[in-house]
This record gives C-alpha cells, structure tokens and sequence, in this order.
C-alpha cells in the first residue's frame, strides 16, 4: 500500500471496517456453502473487532492513535505551564510573523513572476559600465530607434518589448478644471499579443499601433482601473480623455491581474509608444527593453547580437557628440548590455529596495533564530523538570521514537499556534511595511495576495522551525536512561552545555542584529540631518502646467498675483524644486578652456528665488527682471571651486557646451543641495527663468514651480487657496501637484527611516528574545543546583562567590557570543556597504553601542537569578530535599 | 498481536504458492486449497488468514479486486503481483534452506 492509500485509509476509515466485515461475511457464507456451521465459523473468527485492528494497517491506526494522544498530552502541558507557554508562543509568533511578512514583500516585490504567458523566459536589456561621471552601474533605458534597430535584428530568436517608465500624469475626462492623476505606461502594441492577454473589454492594442509616430491615439485601460475609476462602466469604450495637448481614446480593457510591468506601481492606462515624444530621438533613453525569449533559446548568442547593434547605435552616436571630455566618450563607448531576469518585472523600486530588502529578511531570519534557541532552551528546561516521567515512560516500554514524537508535537503545538498568531501579524505588518515605502501622496502599490506561496512558506516555516527547536530537546528527552533518572542523579551536564552553546548563538545573532540595526539607524540620521543650505521651513511648491506653453511674463503676473494673497511672505518661480528629482546637466568650459570632465547642474529660477529658498548671496547680485537665459547666470560655491579653482568667478562667463550658450556669473550662492542627499553637493548654475532662443526672443513656457513662503508655520494650510488663486489669476494656469519642501526633502530618506526604523524594531525584539533567553537559563541552571548552593552558603559561602558560581559559565558564553557577533558584523557590512552613508563599521560608537547594550541586558537578566541564588535559605532547602 | 498460526510462519510462502498456481482465488478458496492440497493436515485458522493476506497487499505481493458473486454479495480476488512472484522465489529458496538444515540436525544428532 502506498503512503497515499495509507493517508487515505485513514481518512475512509469507515469504509475500510465495512470491506473487511463484507470480506469476511463472504467468507462466511462461502464456508456455509460448504456445510459448515456458521457459529463455528465465526467462532473460527473470533470477534470482528479484532479482525480490523489486525487487518488494516495496524502500524498506521496504532500511531494515529499515538499522535493523537500526544496531541492531546501535549495541550495539556502548554495548558500546565501557560506563562512559559505564552512567552514562547508570543515570542515565536513575532518573529514567524515578521518571517512571513518579509516573505510577502520579497515575494511580491522581486520573486512573483508577471501574470503574462512565458514570464520565465523575460529578460531586461541594460547597459552595464561606467556612466557619463564615470561610476560604475547598470542603466536599464534604452533610445527607441536602436530599440527597433535590436528588434529586427533578434527576431527568429526573441520577441523584444518596449515599455516606458510607469508615470504619474494628468489628464481630464471632462473639462479641463477637473484634472486627475493616473499611471501610465507607454507600451509597444504587441506586448499584448506576446504576453498572452485577453481584453476584458473591447480591444487590446497590437502590432498595428506600432506602426506611425503619433497615429495611434489609443489608450487601454489595466482591469483594476477599469474598477475604482469607472465602476467597471462597458460604456467606458469610446470615451476620450485630453493629456496635454493629445486626445486619446479609450479602446479597450485588458484582463486582471495584468497592472504593468512594473512591481510597486499599478499601471492604470497603456498607451502605444508611438504616442511619446521620444520614438523619433536617437538621443532619449526613455524605454526599457524587455526581451522574451523563444523557448530553448540561449541568452548568451542573443546578447551578443545585441551588443552588436548596441555598439554600433552608440558609436554613430558619438559622432555627433561636441563638447564632450574624451575620456566620458570612450566611457560611453565601453558599455555592454547584458540581460537580466526579469520575470517578475522591472521597477525602479524593485532595483532600489532588493538591498533593502534582503538585509531586512536575513535581519528577520536571524531573530527567527534567536526566537527559536529561546524556545529549545526552554523546552530543554522543561524536559530536565520531565526528566522522571520520560524515564518513567522509557521503563513502562516507550521506545525512543515514541519521545521523540512526543516532544516533537508539544513543539508543534507551539509552533502551530505561533503560526497562526504570526500570520495575524503579517496580515497587518506587511501592507503597513509598503504603505511607508513612498512618499505618502504618492504610496507605491504591491499586491500581496495571501496565496499558496505565502501559505506554503508558512507552512514550511513552521515545520522547519518546529523540528529546529524541537528536534535537539526531543532527541535529549529520549536519550534518558531510566536507571539513573529515576534515582534523580542524572548528569546535567550535557544539558547545561547545550543550554549554554544556545546561549552563545543567540547573542551572536543579537550583537548582529543590534549591529546592523545601529548602522542604519546611523545612516538615517546622518542623512536625515544633512545640511541641505536652503530653509525647508513654511515653503510650499505648487507644480503648475498651462494648456499651450505661456510667455514668461504672464508666469510673473501670476506670481505677483500669489503675492497679494494674505499669509504669504515670498513668491519665486523654479522650472523645479530642488531635490524633487528632476535635473538639467551638461559639460561647461569656464573662460575658454577645454570642457571640464564632471557635469554641472543647471536649474532656471526667477528673481528672489535664493532669497525665498533663504540661500545666502555670497557675493555679487541677484537676478534682474531683464536678465535672461542665455546671457546671464547665479552658481554656488561648488561652481566657483570646479571651474574657477576657487577665484572669484564674479564677471567671469563660461559656456555650456552641448549648445554653446554662453552665461555671465552675476552672483555667487552658498552651496544648496539640487539632486539628493548622498552625493556632494553638484556645481549648480542658476540661470534666469526667461528664456530666449536663438533668435533672442523670450521663449514660452509649459510648465514650472511656484516657491511659496507662508508666514504659518503650517504652510499646507494656503494650499488650497493658492491652488484656488492661480487658475483666477490666468485661467490657462492648473496647479498639478502642491507639496511641501519638507515633504520634498524627507522623501529622499524614505527608505533609510523605513530601514532604520524596521531594523530597530528588530533589534528591540532580538535584545528582547536574547535577555529572556538568559534570564531562562539562569534561572533553570540556579533552580538545578539549589542543593549545591544551598550547602556552599551553609558552610559559610560569601554572596560574591554564589553570585560567581551562578554566572561564571554563562557569562564566558555571552562574550564569546558577541566575539562571533562582531566577526559576523565585520563580514556582514560588506554587503550592505551601498545602503550605509557616512558610517564606518569599524567607528567605535558603531561597535560600543551593541555591546554595551548587550552587556547591560545580560546583567538584568541575571540579577534575578543571582539574586535567588543568594537569597537561597540553606536550613528549608535541605530540608525539602 | 495475532495468535501464532499453527503453520509456524509458512503461511505467507504457502499462500502465495497457491496464489502463484491459481490466480485470482478468496480467501476461502486460499484456505480451502491449502487444506486440500496438504491432506488435511495443514489448516489455515482464519483468524489468520485474513490479516496476513492484508499484511502482503500492504507489502504489494499480492493486489486484490472486489468482484460480485452470484449470490449477489461481493468478494475479494486476490492475486500475485510481479513483486510477490520474486518474494515467492526468496520464501521457497529461505524455506528449503531451513527444512534441509532441519534435516540435517535430524540426521546428525
């Protein structure tokens, strides 16, 4: 019989009875046939009963049995001891829980493949070498002609897909007063077709859509707007909606769960590439490249097609290239692609948080550990208190096997019901966790379904860890000789130097964890504190886009119109906010010598805009009213030190290469932060927000930020009004995006505080786990030789030697603990190294915090216990035995 | 534990011998033919028959089918599988080596 038609005969246990009663009926009757008599038969039998118990497979009905009385035995001991039994449930639960919850987010971040046919077989296609300011990496952008050019070349051994960066945008349904932001996704028309999707509404674009720049003004929308935005209307086919100047109309609805190619962010509306600016560029990485591979073809010859294609687009390319260091161009030029699995979709978010993610999941898997050695700990307490029944069982026939099980299910038991409270917990934790990974008005969005992988990783969890605490107390229990337990002098000292070896591993853990945890809280707060040499305070940016590009004067109207509103103190305008993401750079000769090899930032600003940013004016004037772009130009520090080797650079000019405009230096600002909070700060040229062409006529403009001071410190409180005031001061003015400065400046260490805040909740539950832990041995170790100490103090033992008998050898355990620890910190931070900022591993705050912690928790958690020790009253312990 | 047969342990061997020459039998059919073919002197008790014919379906040496008689109720057909075929090799050749060390000690001694 097969394991499964055992499993099955258990379940049919019914049935199985009544076929062997109806065999053994046939055989009566046979019998009868043949003159016997029936009662002699039956006799010959004996009871029916019997017969079933031998019959089926006994050894199966036996062990049910057996676990089933375990089961049973095994609540009753939680039941006996229902504090030690909560501590452990609880403390297994929070870290099962956060086990799962991590899983989750691994899962549905980097691991779920897209709902799309052959997402095994997906790759994406970037570049790998040194970028432009000559750091290495790996972009993923690729221009939309070589796109093409690659396509042709692969296609009897790949598909090749063409996907922009999922983009908020604004577009309306009705008037142009009600804008609305979406998600969306430029898409090549047969990604539909090679990903398999049905529409679940109307028609999904094809390879027709690819065809013509601009002449494909069909949007598909993904199910899941189809839902929140229209009610899952039908009647949404045909409707038209205005994004800038285009009108796009909806044709289709693309069946669930398919929501973009990018994990983090649902895609909302597709829309052919052709309808992007950049398919006609050789110049713009806009797209990324997903390539799927036919099956059973290689990546490698693929690749190197590719690369081919790719030299030759870049060398073409270099040609056009002016004003550009040699060095930057053979860069350039020594990039290769290289494909990289991408069956679960490319994100941005995906590509930034997988360190992210990764560290926090060892973090967890490591208090998981600690969790666990807490619990065979106090399972190997509980069986050294059990010793006497477990030798008891031994002698009345229990074979080893029959303990080992026993124990095993009182571990299960544990194990299961911190499951299910840890499941609880992952329930709540893991969309907290994403719901605190992007700025709040612009959340990402990861579906975490509950599905079978969640539930097996569960599962599995839970076995493995039932049988890692379990299996080495159980295996203990069953080693007992009878003999000697039942005379009560078994040796202890196995059992303590096991107890003490967890000891050990699970400071280890701590120490790393606390290690860890306190870099990244580091990390947090040195950046979080970084100078960023403008005011965040009472600044509000109210991002504005017009119908059709306006004259710049109608923008300055605009401001001196928020001017006038009460509660604002300054009005600047910005083509952006600093630090919101967006930059402008290019190579820059200063006095006629040859192109420097780092970029410079620029940024256009109106006049009083350092002044509103209250970024100090060195030296020099600010912005006139008359001074455009071209012709003059405000730079920082940075700028001065770069180009000019710190002179003055004031009345000095320099040029921007890539178009040879040339910029006279007016005034110098203090440095301000323009890209992040990493780098060092960027020699940045501010440049008036008027702009002229080549012609020298003052140039329109689509969009910009409005840099508003509020006199409360609340600046939030204005936005409405404001975003009320710029459409009545110009009708063609719509406000697409109001935040703050603060908002803008936090959001870039958004993932450092999630790191340092997840890895210090970590570290609390760790140093938790470890000093229970302690506290527990301690304690069980003073409990087994309170007749010693009990006799040492009758004789005339000092408190300080009892204290120094209790500790001695736990406390060598704690510091060769923390040694591990260290070494496994020392080799830990080299894989975390891109996550840190301005923090050595090797800083001495770095390595004092967690052991000082360490030790002072190792200290409460064994005074309890020396305490006891030395309180232990000699006469009634003595006397009790 | 089943009350040991009066077959000491040949029990298996003889059932799937029979098995072996005539397939597809009950388990009265079993008993009755043993009975037969040894003269009367050896007899199953059912007592055991029927867990050790459940014991060797488990072992897979033989499989079973219920069929329905004429009197309408239903029996179990046994019969031998490939692997009881082999473990019938392996209990005959154990069983001669046993009877003919038995032998052997009777000569002897």
């Amino acid at each position: 019989m097969s394991l499964w038609s055992r499993i099955i005969n258990v379940v049919r246990g019914d049935r199985l009875n009544r076929e062997v009663d109806e065999e053994l009926e046939s055989h009566i009757e046979e019998a009868m046939g043949q003159g016997r008599d029936p009662a002699e038969v039956r006799r010959a039998f004996g009871s029916a009963l019997r017969h079933r118990e031998a019959s089926r497979d006994a050894k199966l009905i036996v062990w049910l049995e057996s676990l089933r009385a375990d089961a049973v035995f095994g609540w009753r001991q939680l039941k006996k001891s229902k504090i030690t039994s909560a501590a452990a449930i609880l403390s297994l639960a929070l870290a099962i829980g956060a086990c799962i919850s991590a899983f989750r987010l691994v899962d549905a971040l980097l691991l779920h493949p897209l709902p799309v046919a052959g997402a095994d077989r997906l790759y994406v296609a970037s570049r790998q070498g040194l970028s432009f300011n000559g750091i290495p990496g790996t972009f993923d952008g690729t221009e939309y002609p070589l796109f093409q050019l690659m396509r042709a070349t692969v296609k009897d051994q790949a598909e090749l897909i063409a996907v922009s960066w999922a983009q908020r945008v604004d577009l309306t349904y009705a008037s142009d007063q009600e804008t609305e932001k979406a998600y969306l996704q430029y898409v090549s028309g047969h990604m539909f077709g090679t990903f398999g999707l049905q529409p679940a509404l109307g028609r999904l674009l094809t390879e027709n859509d690819d065809l013509r720049p601009g002449a494909h003004p069909y949007a598909v929308l993904s199910h899941d707007y189809w839902t929140s935005r229209f009610g899952q209307d039908p009647k949404v086919i045909g409707r038209t909606f205005r994004m800038g100047t285009g009108l796009y109309e909806i044709v289709g609805v693309v069946e669930s769960p398919f929501t973009g190619t990018e994990p983090g962010t649902v895609t909302d509306i597709f829309l052919p590439t052709m309808m992007h600016e950049g398919v006609t560029h050789a110049d713009w990485s806009w797209i990324r490249t997903l390539v799927q591979l036919k099956p059973g073809v290689a990546t490698e010859p693929t690749c190197e097609k590719l690369q081919a294609n790719f030299r030759s687009f870049q060398g073409e390319r270099a040609k056009g290239f002016t004003g550009i260091p040699k060095q930057k161009i053979q860069n350039f030029l020594n990039q290769r692609i290289v494909l990289e699995p991408a069956a679960a979709g490319v994100s941005d978010l995906e590509r930034d948080y997988r360190p992210s993610l990764t560290a926090l999941a060892i973090l967890v898997a490591l208090v998981l550990l600690i969790a666990c050695a807490n619990v065979a700990n106090l399972m190997t307490a509980q069986a050294a208190a059990r010793a006497r029944e477990m030798a008891l069982r031994i002698s009345i026939g229990a074979g080893r096997s029959r303990l080992v099980q026993l124990v095993l299910i009182e571990g299960a038991w544990i194990a299961l019901l911190a499951a299910a409270v840890g499941g609880l917990f992952a329930w709540w934790s893991a969309p907290f966790v994403v719901s605190r990974i992007n700025p709040p008005d612009n959340p990402a969005r990861v579906f975490l379904p509950a599905d079978w992988r969640v539930l097996g990783f569960a599962l599995a969890l839970t076995l493995a860890v039932t049988f890692l605490f379990g299996l080495i107390p159980a295996l203990r229990a069953s080693a007992i000789k009878p003999a000697s337990a039942l005379k009560g002098g078994e040796d202890p000292h196995s059992r303590r130097r096991l107890m003490r070896a967890l000891i050990a591993v699970q400071v280890a853990f701590c120490f790393l964890v606390l290690f860890v945890a306190g870099l990244f809280v580091t990390t947090f707060d040195r950046l979080s504190h970084q100078s960023t040499g403008f005011s965040a305070e009472r600044l509000l940016t109210l991002d504005t886009v017009t119908e059709s590009p306006q004259a710049s004067a109608f923008w300055d109207q605009v401001a001196d119109h928020l001017r006038t509103v009460p509660g604002v103190e300054k009005v600047a305008l910005a083509g952006w906010p600093l630090l919101d993401g967006n930059g402008w750079n290019g190579f820059v000769s200063a006095s006629g010598a040859p192109p420097s090899p780092f970029l410079a930032y620029f940024l256009s600003v109106s006049p009083g805009w350092a002044e509103t940013m209250k970024i100090p004016l060195i030296g020099g004037r600010d912005f006139l009213v008359t001074d455009t772009s071209p012709g003059f130009a405000i730079v920082n520090e940075a700028f001065a030190k770069a180009y000019f080797n710190g002179e003055n650079p004031l009345g000095k000019s320099f040029e921007k290469t890539s178009d040879h405009t040339r910029f006279q230096i007016v005034g110098v600002v203090s440095d301000a932060r323009y890209r992040n909070m990493r780098e060092p700060i960027t020699p940045t040229a501010y440049v008036p927000f008027h702009a002229i062409d080549a012609s020298k006529l003052l140039m329109n403009q689509g969009q910009a930020t409005f840099i508003v001071r509020t006199v409360s410190p609340n600046p939030l409180a204005l936005a409405s009004t404001l975003g009320q005031e710029i459409p009545r001061a110009r009708p063609e003015f719509r406000v697409s995006r109001i935040r703050t400065q603060l908002e803008i400046n936090q959001s870039h260490t958004v993932r450092e505080r999630l790191l340092a805040m997840l890895a210090l909740f970590f570290a609390v539950v760790a140093l938790l786990l470890a000093g229970v832990g302690l506290y527990g041995v301690l304690h069980y170790l003073v409990l087994q030789r309170r007749r010693e100490i009990g006799i040492r103090i009758a004789v005339g033992a000092q408190a300080r030697s009892i204290a120094r008998l209790v500790t001695v050898d736990v406390f060598p355990m704690v510091l060769m603990g923390g040694l591990a620890g260290l070494g496994l910190g020392m080799v830990s931070v080299r894989y975390i190294e891109t996550l840190l900022y301005q923090v050595k591993a090797t800083d001495l705050a770095m390595l004092a915090f967690p052991s000082l912690t360490l030790l002072a928790v190792a200290l409460l958690a064994a005074l309890p216990a020396v305490i006891r020790a030395v309180r232990t009253d000699p006469v009634a312990m003595l006397r009790a035995e | 534990m089943p009350k040991p047969d009066s077959l000491q342990g040949s029990l298996d061997l003889l059932v799937l011998k029979i098995l072996s020459r005539r397939p597809r039998l009950h388990g009265y059919a079993i008993m009755s033919a043993i009975q037969a073919m040894s003269g009367e002197v050896l007899r199953v008790e059912e007592g055991s028959l029927y867990p050790a014919l459940h014991r060797m379906e488990e072992a897979g040496w033989i499989r079973a089918e219920w069929i329905t008689k004429d009197t309408g109720r239903r029996a179990r057909m046994y019969e031998l599988t490939a692997a009881g075929k082999k473990q019938l090799g392996a209990e005959e050749s154990r069983w001669q080596a046993v009877t003919s060390a038995v032998n052997r000690v009777l000569r002897m001694a």
